[in-house]
């Protein structure tokens, strides 16, 4: 009975790091660089909704209803990851992966500096988007944020997949991660791809920013920080670069937190999941679900 | 790679010019009479609520001093230095702020920061006064001492007013493992529980960097059926373990200490989660009681309607605390050597009493205050004295 | 230029002359009286980052492997060194004597763990390699916070998840060395710029040297085709781990420098987990990968920036942000590096023509 509660409990924490990892994963594929930014897009997914939303940020506005802040975030979002690709990665195309992956990291500082001279260092408390109460089947509690998430989850997981190997953008996206330099020849224009591929990386960080500040309600600068290193965690356990690889890699990270909160211990938790990590990879050193590459020589 | 260098280069050496100018501004202000006070404290990083609460109330204070004519003559300034809630960088703090010219510290506002900068203000002999290092080594040294309450004082307060009012007997605990300040309150408040025969079910621990969901420990409190769940952490995850249980459907009392101010407002729209939670604390942002609804009226009118919390209250004490040992000690001129000051306010410490937004304060050489914490109940969204 | 000199030995020269000029620059303005209290605070860390990032350089630039837990090899010189400290403070008597064996402590400990880390870590490749040490070492970092060690007249102590006050101690004698979270206090401190400097100028000289040598040609050779390497018959494992442990070993003495450096000794993410990493391979990124000379002027940079914007309060983690973003971008765009080609150009035609004509003598040659 317990060890289901515990169970339950982990699909719940599970799915969210899966949905950052979506988007994380899905990024990382195209583009073949590590976005330490994006735990800092979902931080400014989740203010934008907040700001839109809250009816103190604009004295005698009551607020904007909840699905048109939805849609303003993604919108901003989508916008500052094409911006933040513009103007930080795109002079990098050329350098090194390490150098873009500093950037990166430059990208995720000034996130949380400007949100925290915007928005102050409180965390503000963040009001679900969810109103409709959960399940409850069996004396145990589902609750409804955790019935969204994975249904938003999966709905991304699918509708991702499909865009990648059926749609033209979503071809030339894959023919840019195999080979930049062949798919300009093939006449795919590399630069608006990979621009595409980073509004949808964002769009879906803000998708998973505003489900995230639902279950654990409140926001800050530094939201983002952990849940984007989970979210990386999670993305490797699956295999990085793999769409359902994602969402099996956060769920899975998810089941095995709580577990080990629950039986082992609650100070060693980030130890083991570690540990698990460093042995799934010794044993499959691509992750769960990720291609095996052959080496040439 | 070869311009890359010559760019580095150029930049080293805007550095050291930089660096060489920062040096030159040092010990400004003494034709003004004017007494600089440095503050450190986290002012970026995941801590920086804390921080900041500190260094805005500091700064109100010093202004509503310097308005009313400052101190025996002389005007006050302060200047906060980030630390980032690390130790080496409130080393970096501290010399910066020597640099500047700082007479005394208010600071540092978390402990191992706290614990850090120590010894080398015991060097110098510069006076320290925390507001908010609770930790029991932060005011080891005779230059050091502070306004809140020291960790063990609040665990054992705890488990003794748990066990006079008859709240619970059976108990279960959540605390963050990773912060000094909350496994210092737990683990006096077990010893204290163990020796006053209240029983603790179940102890469970987090750590920063999985401080949002706490299912797995609910869960177990549960099973293991406590009927009171004491939570020695801040606020902002205590409103997440509130959230948490109320979805599980947990039906315990919730009692905790200072750090849980500010819970109310933390859960937003979900504030009746809230209701019936004990603490123990000295000051509320919402407090009837006149000097602390003026600070908190002045202090929210400076920084556009944020409430102040217990960071900033133990600052806003710090500030008024420093004008009463300098008027005592009769300092009436700026110039003077940090060493000086700090012997001349050692002495004054002992010998003043300040009715400060958290109470009645007298300090004893140790450097720690004797002030009585008030119990408290949230009753209808709102902290309700329990006496 | 003497013909006599290698391409390699003359670069090395100039990493040691730029050092002495560094050293000789800080003692003039120490003894003069002109260095502020913030700059003579921060000379010990900088020389602490400068070997972790010339020793990180060996794992990503010489060997080409991305690391990114090498502050976990940093704590674990940090504690076993201040461990032993504290142990023995009342022992040994003079301090240098015990400040040298616990830089030998720490180093050897951080080398063992480079070696049983390296051992299963090394097979892998590129970002799994790096989310690889990054999870060894916030292990590290986990299993720290989680050990209590104590002294009593029984003895030493030692425990994992418990309290001190479970420890059934001996009350009277009782001496916590490490309590759990809250890390060590009071570890004797040696604030020694000009011992930081000695070990600065030692891990550059045992790194160059390692470089320069056979077992170094080896190494890199692994880096640019591993199965053309091994084709020649050389030992991957051996070499690689060879590379491996000696970062890691000079990590640990960096760690040794950091423990001996600060009262209150707390093992954060800040400080041993993935941020620290990050910082150090943001250092060695942004001097140039494989270049020691690059590391010890972005080390120098890079950590006296946000203690130089301090005057700028609330904006200065923005500005760090921001130059942290464009020097990236400078340093490796080609647009920008022809224009600042284009301006030191025009800036050296206006030099004396010595340095421009033997300059241009090179290019006929």
């Amino acid at each position: 009975m317990s060890f289901l509660t515990y169970l339950l409990s982990g699909v719940s924490l599970g799915s969210i790091y899966a949905l950052i990892a979506l988007g994380y994963t899905m990024v990382y594929g195209i583009s073949r660089m590590l976005n330490f930014a994006h735990g800092d897009v979902i931080m400014i997914g989740a203010f934008t909704l907040w700001t839109a939303a809250s009816p103190s940020f604009f004295p005698g506005n009551p607020g904007l209803p909840t699905a048109v802040s939805i849609l303003i975030s993604i919108l901003v979002c989508t916008l500052l990851g094409v911006l933040i690709e513009k103007i930080a990665y795109k002079p990098l195309r050329n350098a090194s992966s390490l150098a873009v992956l500093i950037t990166a990291i430059g990208v995720s500082y000034f996130l949380q500096n400007i949100a925290l001279l915007i928005f102050g260092s409180d965390a503000k408390a963040f009001n679900s988007v969810v109103s409709f109460p959960g399940l409850e089947i069996g004396g145990m509690k589902i609750s409804a944020e955790t019935i969204v998430t994975i249904t938003v989850g999966v709905l991304i997981m699918v509708g991702l997949s499909l865009f990648i190997k059926f749609s033209k953008q979503g071809k030339a996206m894959l023919a840019v991660s195999e080979d930049k330099g062949a798919a300009q020849l093939m006449g795919i224009n590399v630069n608006s791809t990979i621009s595409l591929t980073f509004a949808i990386g964002s769009a879906l960080a803000a998708v998973a920013g505003i489900l995230y500040c639902s279950v654990f309600p409140q926001v800050s600068p530094y939201t983002g920080a952990m849940p984007g290193i989970k979210a990386f965690v999670a993305a490797v356990f699956g295999g990085i670069g793999s769409i359902p690889g994602a969402m099996v890699g956060g769920i899975l990270l998810g089941i095995i937190e709580n577990l080990s909160k629950a039986y082992i211990s609650t100070e060693m938790v980030d130890a083991i999941v570690f540990a698990v990590l460093i042995l799934v990879l010794l044993v499959k050193p691509t992750g769960i679900m990720g291609k095996k590459m052959t080496e040439k020589v | 790679m070869k311009n890359g260098k010559k760019i580095l280069a150029a930049a080293l050496s805007l550095v050291m010019g930089l660096s060489l100018c920062a040096c030159n501004n040092g010990g400004s202000g003494s034709d003004k009479n004017e007494l600089i006070i440095g503050g450190i404290g986290p002012m970026t990083g995941p801590t920086a609520q804390y921080g900041n609460g500190v260094m805005n109330a500091a700064q109100l204070a010093v202004e509503e001093i310097n308005a009313a004519g400052g101190v025996n003559g002389m005007t006050l300034k302060f200047i906060p230095q980030d630390d980032e809630n690390v130790s080496e960088k409130a080393e970096n703090a501290y010399n910066s702020l020597k640099d500047s010219g700082a007479k005394l510290i208010i600071g540092t506002v978390t402990s191992t920061p706290c614990k850090a900068i120590s010894p080398l203000t015991k060097n110098d002999n510069m006076f320290m006064l925390t507001p908010s290092g609770s930790a029991v080594e932060c005011v080891q040294f005779d230059n050091a001492f502070r306004i809140c309450f020291s960790d063990p004082n609040q665990g054992i307060a705890a488990a003794q007013y748990i066990k006079n009012n008859n709240v619970a007997s059976k108990i279960g605990v959540i605390y963050d493992s990773s912060d000094v300040y909350s496994s210092g309150i737990y683990e006096k408040f077990r010893t204290e529980a163990a020796s006053l025969g209240l029983e603790i079910v179940s102890s469970q621990a987090f750590t920063s960097d999985s401080n949002k969901d706490f299912s797995v420990q609910l869960q177990q409190i549960k099973s293991a059926g406590a009927d009171l769940i004491f939570l020695p952490i801040y606020y902002q995850e205590a409103a997440l373990i509130l959230t948490q249980a109320h979805n599980a459907g947990l039906e315990t009392k919730f009692f905790g200490c200072d750090g849980l101010d500010g819970v109310i407002k933390q859960l937003g729209n979900d504030a009746a989660y809230a209701e019936g939670v004990m603490l123990l604390t000295a000051y509320t942002s919402d407090s009837k009681e006149e000097k602390s609804a003026a600070f908190t009226k002045a202090y929210s009118e400076k920084y556009n309607d944020s409430n102040p919390n217990q960071f900033a209250a133990d600052a806003y004490d710090a500030v008024y605390t420093i004008k009463v040992a300098l008027e005592k000690a009769d300092v009436k001129d700026a110039s003077i050597s940090a060493s000086e000051l700090c012997d001349l306010l050692k002495k004054a410490m002992t010998e003043i009493e300040v009715d400060g937004v958290t109470g009645h304060m007298v300090w004893d050489e140790s450097g720690e205050p004797t002030k009585d914490p008030k119990a408290m109940q949230i009753v209808d969204g709102a902290y309700t004295a329990l006496d | 230029m003497k013909k006599t000199l290698s391409a390699s030995t003359k670069s090395n020269l100039i990493t040691y002359a730029m050092l002495a000029v560094i050293f000789a620059v800080v003692q003039l303005l120490s003894v003069t009286g002109n260095l502020s209290s913030l700059v003579s605070g921060l000379l010990v860390p900088i020389c602490m980052y400068i070997i972790l990032a010339v020793s990180l350089n060996l794992t990503v630039g010489i060997l080409g492997d991305l690391s990114l837990g090498h502050a976990g090899f940093m704590c674990v010189g940090a504690y076993s060194s201040a461990i032993f400290s504290m142990l023995t403070k009342d022992v040994i008597s003079a301090d240098l004597l015990r400040y040298v064996l616990a830089l030998l402590v720490g180093g050897a400990f951080a080398a063992i763990f480079g070696i049983l880390i390296g051992i299963p870590v090394l097979r892998l490749k590129g970002d799994y390699l790096a989310i690889v040490t990054l999870a060894f070492g916030e292990i590290i970092k986990v299993i720290v916070n989680n050990m209590y060690i104590a002294k009593d007249i029984h003895g030493v102590h030692f425990a994992m998840l418990t309290s001190i006050s479970d420890m059934g101690l001996d009350e009277g004698s009782k001496e916590v060395i490490l309590n759990g979270p809250q890390g060590i206090s009071g570890t004797p401190q040696t604030k020694s710029f000009v011992i930081a400097f000695v070990l600065v100028v030692i891990t550059v000289a045992v790194i160059l040297n390692l470089i320069n040598s056979r077992t170094g040609r080896a190494i890199m050779s692994i880096r640019d085709n591993r199965i053309a390497a091994e084709s020649v018959g050389i030992n991957v494992t051996k070499y690689k781990l060879m590379a491996f442990s000696v970062s890691a070993f000079f990590a640990g003495v960096a760690g040794v420098i950091y423990s001996h450096n600060t009262y209150a000794l707390q093992a954060t993410t800040k400080n041993f987990g993935y941020d620290m990493s990050i910082l150090i391979l943001v250092l060695v990124v942004l001097g140039g990968i494989g270049s020691i000379k690059g590391s010890i002027l972005s080390s120098i940079i890079l950590i006296s920036l946000p203690e130089i914007l301090r005057d700028f309060q609330k904006y200065r983690m923005l500005i760090y942000a921001i130059l942290l973003i464009v020097m990236m971008i400078v340093n490796n765009n080609p647009v920008t590096k022809a224009f600042f080609k284009k301006i030191f150009g025009s800036l050296k035609r206006l030099l004396p023509k010595k340095k421009a004509a033997e300059k241009s003598s090179e290019v006929t040659q």
